[in-house]
């Protein structure tokens, strides 16, 4: 919302500054977005005489102007308007001007070899118009050397300020006005509106349809009036706030908008044909409005027919046919109330903003209706003469008082700032709003033009905005006498643990898109027709993601493109398997790329360069289900990863039926398919999947048993074929005596010379704690040779010779 | 056996001396040890003799056989330690390598975490220190949680405040929505929790925007506070404090706006102060400047009566702010757009190293 400070002026009285203003402004919750003051812009352009012009020597279209500026000697200017000629006044802008319409300073020139101090200047030059045709003509008393905004009234700062949706009554002047002189700016200039008598009964009647979104609707005739341009003091107010003049009768319409936020619309009466009727459209209607444009209408949409066609938009826009030009004589003056929602359902569907429709949907003033055309009606007689109508109103002005009781402690229990009740009774009061007692719960009739006051709470937000938000106390928040407990959840706390976890293993963490393009999201179980968004912002951001891969996948490529091929990347985030809050699950997922090891990436001396495989993936997956405080030692892996991964080199991870993630190579063609290249590996762990822990009654650790007795290590070395699963192996070793053999591990597998060629050879070490005595060689050898029958019973394992 | 037939002692001392001395290494010394204190030994044989002798022999002979065999053991046990000691050295010397080469970085120096995941923490840590816990929801959100019980009436233009993605209509007319801020979450707490509430609710919020400063995904944090008495006055020192200890400054002026939310009223906007003079740099607590940087206010009756509060009995207030605007604030990152390009540089440069854990204690971003 636009405004100049001299037209706040004319509702606003006393002495007060700009700086008043904008102040109270930011204090009242009428938020300041940038004060404008064209003055400054163009203080150097002046108003000049063009003593003589006469023609360029050296070039058809250009003259040479000496230029009286009231300074001194007149100084030469080469101009190339047509309409620069002896005897012109107009505006002149010396050497050192920024000349705003064209984006340059001006500089002492010479044009076709003839010097130019300076420049006479178009409209459009200074940004006042788009006028291109010539330079500004200036009445004979147009006096030089005075700069030109002054002379022309532009020196006038416009106040942009943010409007919130509950506030329509501020997207006129006169409620601002009304907002600041409660703030202790100013006085209001509530001048009372004198209704203009009718000469005659109003010749066109006005139905509305039973089902038509309108309350009410006034409207009357002025015949005999004299279209035209509007007054240069209405021309100038609506251009300082951006608008563009049309003609004094829509000028009027424009002006009441902003000036009252009373939107008018005007109808060439000798264009309606019949009475007119409010309505709902009909599928197949259209009409061109006034922006030039044809809308398709349907039932949805209420608009204004006449006997022959849709005439006008209602709320939103009027019709083209219909509208008023130079040649308008008898008009007729709509005032009417619309429907807020289904005026905002109107401007969606058809993609039309307009000054009606923006305040038409906040909700304007019921009980200005017909004082709005009044107002309207003495402007247009003032500027165009003419003779009105009697006014007709069909509908009803709704009732919209109501009584809110206000009990005036609740100001200081919401809000700890303490108003006295005669202050507060004060500040409603002046805000148009009718209170009734003075002490204890109040009773409180909000004014018409309040439709956002709904109860108490708002009375409370009125009184506090308007006594200052500075008087609110901090008041210490103290701690509630719980005890210290977690404030985390389980799942919360294995989030960040996932997190520093996976940074901690060399990864970094990216953070991408919760959505992905529809293939990615099919190659990675995803891509239901439920989770496509109906209004993505691109087509490859158009569903939500299934998983973390296809995001980081991509992301690790545009790292390659940039040259950094080796990249670990991770993400700790959520995945859809469905709309429902239950089928969004947190995943922790990353992948590495090309020599991206855990133990450091790139090429070292130390080490020959490998690139990375899927152990790394399976790494960096039991690093966050340690850290997450999953069962790791009971986890199983089975072969059976998802079809992104390859299918030789992936694995999953369960706890029975329970699946809590993936880890191996990515999918060649997966790769191929999203444009990246390989190798790349990757994990992925559903966190909600891990168990919760048990809940322990007591933080203490169990016992530490340290036996006082020797472990011993045994090494063996069994055949199997290479179908057999080095798991198994170790499992089926383990199982043997758990009390005894506290680890097995695999130190060595080898599959070539020496062995058969569909086989392996796996190499385990055991260890034997023993816990009572000493194990002597037999017992010793007893459990080996256990281990040996265990494994091949279960695996057909030989010992290798 | 008479003393004249003792062999010359000082003589066979000066040729097993002279041997221990010439012996090139262990085995040459093991070797003259045998021979001369070896079983059949030339010292021992002497030893041997003393028994044989009468006890005026053996008092002369005694002590002169012993003393020999003492010197040459002392003699032996020296030339073993040279001799080890010169052997170690020569193996050291071959040892040597260039401890100029460089070893790998730790990983704990290379990995990353995102600005937003430390701030997140930074925020958990500030607010868990004055009783507030975390609460999450989905960012798949039903009309009501988003919009209608927020106090969003259907077709109220302040829901075009808001640019939501939606999901497909389902067959039953309704549609679901990309979460346009985490206030959802304060309903699902209200409707689920008795109060009184304290919790803040850090998450991924939608707008379908798209540019310079916008991108169609970000985070908020609000807070929710819920009891029979919490007014705004609380609410100013809880985003004071907040404010002092998230960007680190000792004091910090504040600002209070009126403002329009649908569900809080009295609504407001908050600006703290900040000096921008330096180009690229803003500092917090000093200076002359505002910025806008949180929206707050009591939470609405209409969203108490919604999630089954009785607003006669019950009040609080809620605050909300963006969490990637908030870093970029305060680590001074110039672009939003980069939070969400993934780029190593970018993530090496402004992420926070695995170890940096922020702690009221050892300081926020130590």
């Amino acid at each position: 919302m636009k405004f100049t400070l001299s037209w706040l002026r004319e509702h606003l009285s006393g002495a007060y500054t700009l700086d008043d203003v904008t102040d109270a402004l930011n204090r009242i919750g009428l938020e300041v977005e940038g004060v404008e003051d064209k003055a400054a812009k163009l203080r150097g352009f002046t108003i000049a005489y063009v003593v003589s012009a006469v023609q360029h020597p050296n070039a058809d279209k250009l003259r040479l102007c000496m230029v009286d500026t009231g300074a001194g000697e007149p100084v030469q200017v080469v101009c190339g308007a047509p309409n620069a000629r002896t005897g012109l006044k107009s505006v002149f802008s010396p050497p050192g001007t920024y000349i705003p319409g064209k984006n340059i300073t001006l500089g002492i020139g010479t044009i076709r070899g003839v010097e130019s101090r300076g420049m006479l200047c178009s409209a459009a030059e200074m940004e006042l118009s788009e006028d291109h045709d010539g330079i500004i003509e200036l009445p004979d008393d147009a006096p030089v050397g005075v700069p030109y905004v002054d002379w022309i009234g532009l020196n006038d700062p416009v106040i942009e300020i943010a409007v919130t949706p509950n506030r329509a009554d501020c997207l006129g002047i006169h409620g601002i006005a009304r907002d600041l002189a409660a703030a202790g700016v100013g006085t209001l200039v509530d001048d009372a509106i004198v209704p203009v008598p009718g000469a005659y009964p109003c010749p066109v009647s006005v139905t509305i349809a039973p089902d038509a979104p309108c309350p009410a609707f006034a409207l009357r005739l002025i015949r005999g009036v004299t279209n035209g341009p509007s007054p240069d003091w209405l021309q100038a107010k609506l251009r300082a706030i951006g608008l563009r003049p049309i003609n004094a009768l829509v000028d009027v319409t424009n002006l009441l908008t902003f000036d009252q936020n009373r939107p008018l619309h005007v109808f060439d009466a000798k264009k309606v044909q019949g009475d007119l009727v409010v309505r709902r459209a009909r599928e197949g209607e259209s009409l061109l409005a006034l922006d030039g444009k044809t809308y398709a209408l349907d039932p949805s949409i209420c608009v204004i027919s006449d006997d022959r066609a849709v005439e006008s938009l209602a709320g939103v826009m009027g019709g083209e046919e219909s509208g008023c030009d130079e040649t308008t004589t008898d008009v007729l003056v709509e005032s009417a109330l619309w429907e807020p929602i289904n005026i905002a359902a109107t401007g969606r569907k058809l993609g039309l903003n307009s000054d009606a429709r923006f305040r038409f949907e906040r909700g304007i003033d019921p009980a200005f209706t017909v004082p709005g055309l009044e107002l309207a009606t003495k402007l247009i007689l003032d500027l165009c003469g003419g003779e009105p109508s009697e006014v007709v109103l069909a509908g009803a002005i709704p009732d919209t008082t109501r009584v809110i009781d206000f009990p005036l402690a609740l100001t200081e229990k919401l809000t700890g700032l303490v108003a006295s009740d005669a202050e507060q009774v004060e500040t409603l009061g002046k805000l148009g709003f009718t209170v009734e007692g003075t002490s204890g719960t109040v009773r409180v009739t909000p004014p018409s033009w309040r439709g956002d006051i709904e109860g108490k709470a708002d009375l409370v937000e009125e009184v506090i905005r308007i006594v200052g938000l500075d008087r609110v106390p901090s008041t210490p928040f103290p701690r509630d006498e719980t005890a210290r407990k977690p404030v985390l959840t389980t799942l919360q706390l294995r989030t960040r643990k996932a997190k520093r976890a996976l940074a901690a293993r060399g990864l970094v963490e990216a953070v991408t898109w919760s959505f992905v393009s529809k293939p990615q999201a099919e190659r990675f179980g995803g891509g239901s027709a439920a989770l496509a968004l109906a209004n993505p912002i691109a087509s490859d951001l158009s569903d939500m993601r299934p998983s973390l891969l296809p995001g980081l996948i991509r992301s690790g490529q545009a790292n390659t493109d940039r040259g950094l091929g080796d990249v670990a990347l991770f993400e700790v985030g959520q995945v859809f398997k469905g709309d429902r809050p239950q089928d969004q699950f947190m995943a922790a997922s990353g992948i590495r790329r090309a020599l991206a090891r855990p133990a450091g990436a790139g090429r070292h001396w130390a080490a020959k360069a490998a690139p990375v495989d899927a152990f790394d993936a399976k790494a960096d997956a039991l690093a966050i289900l340690a850290a997450s405080g999953a069962p790791v030692a009971n986890l199983q892996i089975s072969t059976d990863a998802p079809a992104w991964f390859h299918p030789g080199r992936s694995g999953t991870f369960r706890l029975g039926a329970n699946v809590i993630g993936h880890f191996g190579e990515l999918h060649p063609s997966v790769l191929e398919a999203l444009d990246a290249d390989g190798p790349v590996v990757g994990f992925e762990v559903l966190l909600d999947r891990v168990p919760e822990p048990k809940v322990k009654a007591t933080r203490v650790k169990p016992l530490l048993e340290l036996s006082a007795f020797q472990p011993v290590e045994r090494d063996f070395a069994f055949v199997v074929p290479r179908s057999v699963a080095a798991g198994d192996i170790v499992k089926a070793a383990a199982g043997v005596d758990r009390k005894l053999i506290t680890a097995v591990n695999v130190f060595d597998v080898y599959e070539g010379p020496g062995v058969d060629a569909d086989a392996k050879s796996v190499a385990l070490s055991v260890a034997l704690q023993p816990r009572e005595k000493t194990l002597t060689d037999a017992e010793i050898e007893a459990v080996a040779a256990k281990i040996v029958a265990e494994v091949s019973k279960k695996t057909g394992a030989t010992l290798r010779g | 056996m008479s003393v004249a037939a003792l062999p010359d002692l000082d003589a066979l001392e000066r040729a097993l001396h002279a041997g221990i001395a010439e012996a090139a290494d262990e085995s040459a010394l093991e070797a003259i040890r045998v021979a001369a204190l070896g079983k059949k030994g030339s010292v021992s044989e002497l030893l041997k003799s003393l028994g044989g002798m009468s006890p005026e022999e053996r008092k002369s002979a005694g002590p002169a056989i012993n003393g020999l065999r003492d010197r040459l053991n002392a003699a032996l046990v020296a030339r073993r330690g040279a001799l080890k000691a010169a052997a170690l050295a020569v193996r050291l010397e071959t040892e040597r390598v260039d401890v100029t080469l460089p070893v790998r970085e730790t990983p704990a120096e290379l990995g990353r975490l995102h600005p937003i995941s430390q701030v997140i923490d930074e925020l958990t840590a500030i607010f868990a220190d004055m009783g507030f816990s975390v609460a999450e929801g989905p960012d798949i959100e039903d009309d009501f949680h988003n919009f209608t019980a927020l106090n969003f009436p259907p077709g109220h233009p302040a829901r075009e405040m808001h640019d939501t993605f939606y999901l497909p209509t389902r067959d039953d007319g309704s549609r679901m929505v990309l979460r346009t801020h985490t206030s959802p979450v304060q309903v699902r707490t209200m409707m689920s929790k008795k109060p009184p509430i304290r919790v803040i609710c850090p998450g991924r919020t939608y707008r379908s925007d798209s540019d310079q400063t916008h991108t169609p995904m970000f985070h908020q944090v609000e807070g929710l506070v819920i009891d029979k008495g919490s007014n705004l006055g609380h609410l100013k020192w809880i985003l004071e404090e907040f404010c002092k200890a998230f960007f680190e400054v000792d004091n910090v002026k504040m600002r209070f706006r009126p403002s329009f939310f649908p569900f809080t009223e009295p609504s407001m906007e908050v600006d703290i102060q900040c000096d921008r003079s330096r180009p690229g740099e803003i500092r917090f607590g000093e200076g002359s400047d505002w910025l806008e940087i949180l929206g707050c206010g009591m939470v609405h009756p209409n969203v108490l009566r919604n999630c089954g509060l009785d607003p006669d009995e019950y009040q609080g207030f809620a605050w909300g702010m963006g969490i990637d605007r908030i870093a970029m604030l305060k680590y001074g990152m110039p672009d939003l757009r980069a939070f969400f390009e993934a780029d190593v540089r970018w993530l090496s440069h402004y992420g926070f190293r695995p170890l940096d854990f922020p702690t009221l204690a050892g300081g926020l971003s130590a």
